[in-house]
């Protein structure tokens, strides 16, 4: 199965897509796809949109963001989020924001088949008075007042992993981030890997999600940039900073759109597992 | 800014950004844990490793813990954080078993704007939420930092647009409402020691939680500080002039800044009204 193909089969317009991966194996390639195939109406989530949440919100896919850190690291603002939040263009976008803790903990109740999770946070900040899906509760132990935050129950999650092998396991090492939460807390999953090998041989830190865990795997190399794998390549830093200039007229942007996206084509297709299915515990 | 070294050296100059930076290192302590926001805290930090304090334990939201890098990072999550890091830890772990049981003794954040109580926004910029004047980043880690780590220190450069009396939008909560406020929010550290500028160091009073003036850079004087606050700002009592950077500490900052992409490096200039300082990370 193509990347293409799984993206097809997997994402719908309308649907709840998280394509996580904390600075590290964020799936551009996967989210050039879902921009290809022109996804409309996606509520995307994601703790740090980045680059790759700027062009499919530029783009035109989304009707909503949820997040909690939307900037391009280092370098200042994100453009496209800006003009849609700022001006309302391509489209109005709606937000729902939430702390970098609440996010992670909203993926963990999600993996966990959990309604909520529970931290200390949010309190005395402005965040509740404007997200949903933030409230206090009363530990029934302590008394002491504690902050809840609604589960995340994406449709489909998106992922890129150094490497999977014939039998669709999948490992990734370096900064693996909430990888693990989203894929469990997702009905279906598109993993893209960097290659696919004979073995999983044991890498210091590494995950692994087995086969059965995950709904579609795509070989497609070089699939973070500009983002990175570890151990397979660098976080092309000279493109995120070029992306400011690119991404802050309206023009320039749409014209690298078609240039990079539209016209590029998709990635170089390479056969790969196939698991039908809802992949969350039955419940 | 070119002032004449305190300590009778050739004159050295240096800039406003690089005192700040120096200010901030200085700030740290050998051997302490310091969860870092990426840009001037990043910058600080590891100048104070690579001087004073080499064995202060950086501590990233990406959920590199212990990281050594040789080089500046541009983002939270370079590859060389987690290859020079003593342990790499998943973002749910970073945050529940080593930030919230409050682990760790800094909490190193920048700001787009902050108020007299300390409180920091890094959302929006203007009254309404739903039609924002300038959208900034986010919260981040930063809420859950400035609630949890022992102290807090708080870089960033002075204006009256940024210095303000209440925020638009409480990000991270330093002071609160003033005094009792954290103690009531069940907030476990101790709030924000330090705000520390490109034109001195201000830090809370212990009776009303309002920052003061407690430190000035040589040449800069109190009536210029109080011109880029956008509050009545009030004067320490035990108000000291700090001391300029070193020619050590100034080349070992140079040297690490000669590490980042040109563009950086260079200080590209912030998008209009969105200071690049609002990446809290």
């Amino acid at each position: 199965m193509s990347l293409a193909e799984a993206i097809a089969a997997a994402m719908h317009d309308g649907d709840t897509v998280a394509m996580e991966g904390f600075t590290h194996l964020i799936p551009h390639a996967a989210g050039h796809e879902v921009i290809r195939q022109r996804r409309r109406d996606l509520t995307l989530v994601r703790m740090t949109p980045d680059i790759i949440y700027d062009q499919m919100i530029g783009a035109g896919c989304a009707r909503k963001l949820v997040f909690s850190w939307a900037g391009n690291p280092g370098v200042g603002s994100l453009h496209r989020f800006r003009d849609a939040v700022e001006h309302g263009w391509p489209a109005p976008l709606e937000i729902e924001e939430h702390s970098h803790a609440g996010m992670a903990n909203r993926y963990a109740a999600g993996a966990s088949g959990l309604p909520f999770a529970i931290l200390r946070g949010y309190r005395g900040t402005s965040l509740p008075s404007q997200t949903a899906g933030v409230a206090e509760v009363t530990c029934p132990f302590t008394g002491e007042t504690l902050t809840a935050v609604s589960a995340l129950r994406p449709d489909v999650a998106v992922i890129h992993a150094q490497r999977a092998d014939p039998l669709g396991n999948v490992q990734y090492w370096g900064i693996t981030g909430v990888q693990k939460e989203c894929v469990l807390a997702a009905a279906r999953s598109v993993v893209t890997v960097e290659e696919i090998v004979d073995e999983l041989d044991p890498r210091p830190g590494a995950v692994v999600l087995p086969s059965w865990a995950v709904t579609y795997i795509a070989a497609v190399p070089g699939g973070a940039h500009p983002s990175y794998a570890l151990g397979y390549s660098a976080r092309d830093n000279d493109f995120y900073m070029a992306w400011d200039a690119i991404s802050r007229d309206r023009a320039l942007f749409g014209a690298w759109l078609d240039e990079h996206v539209y016209r590029a084509g998709g990635a170089a297709p390479v056969a790969n597992t196939v698991l039908a299915g809802d992949t969350r515990s039955a419940r | 800014m070119s002032e004449p070294s305190e300590r009778g050296e050739t004159a050295l100059s240096y800039t406003a950004d690089e005192m700040m930076t120096v200010t901030a290192a200085r700030a740290l302590r050998d051997g302490m844990t310091c969860f870092v926001g990426i840009g001037r805290p990043s910058e600080a930090a590891n100048l104070a490793r690579a001087t004073h304090a080499p064995n202060l334990v950086l501590i990233y939201e990406s959920g590199t813990i212990g990281a050594k890098p040789g080089a500046l990072p541009l983002s939270i999550g370079d590859g060389i954080l987690a290859e020079t890091a003593d342990s790499v830890v998943s973002v749910p772990e970073i945050f529940n078993y080593w930030l919230q049981p409050g682990r760790i003794d800094v909490g190193f954040l920048g700001a787009a704007q902050l108020d007299k109580s300390g409180n920091i926004n890094t959302t929006v910029i203007g009254p309404d939420y739903a039609d924002p004047r300038v959208r900034l980043p986010g919260a981040g880690g930063a809420p859950e930092i400035a609630a949890a780590c022992r102290e807090v220190i708080v870089v960033i450069k002075q204006s009256r647009r940024a210095f303000v009396d209440h925020v638009d939008f409480v990000t991270s909560v330093g002071f609160g409402d003033g005094p009792g406020s954290r103690q009531r929010l069940g907030l476990t550290g101790a709030g924000p020691r330090r705000i520390i500028t490109d034109l001195g160091v201000l830090e809370p009073d212990p009776d009303t939680c309002e920052f003061v003036l407690t430190g000035t850079y040589p040449g800069v004087s109190v009536a210029d500080i109080k011109g880029r606050t956008g509050w009545d700002l009030q004067v320490g009592r035990d108000l000291s002039e700090l001391p300029s950077p070193s020619p050590a500490e100034l080349a070992a900052l140079r040297g690490l800044i000669a590490t980042m992409p040109a563009a950086v490096a260079g200080g590209a200039p912030p998008a209009a009204g969105a200071p690049a300082e609002g990446a809290v990370r």
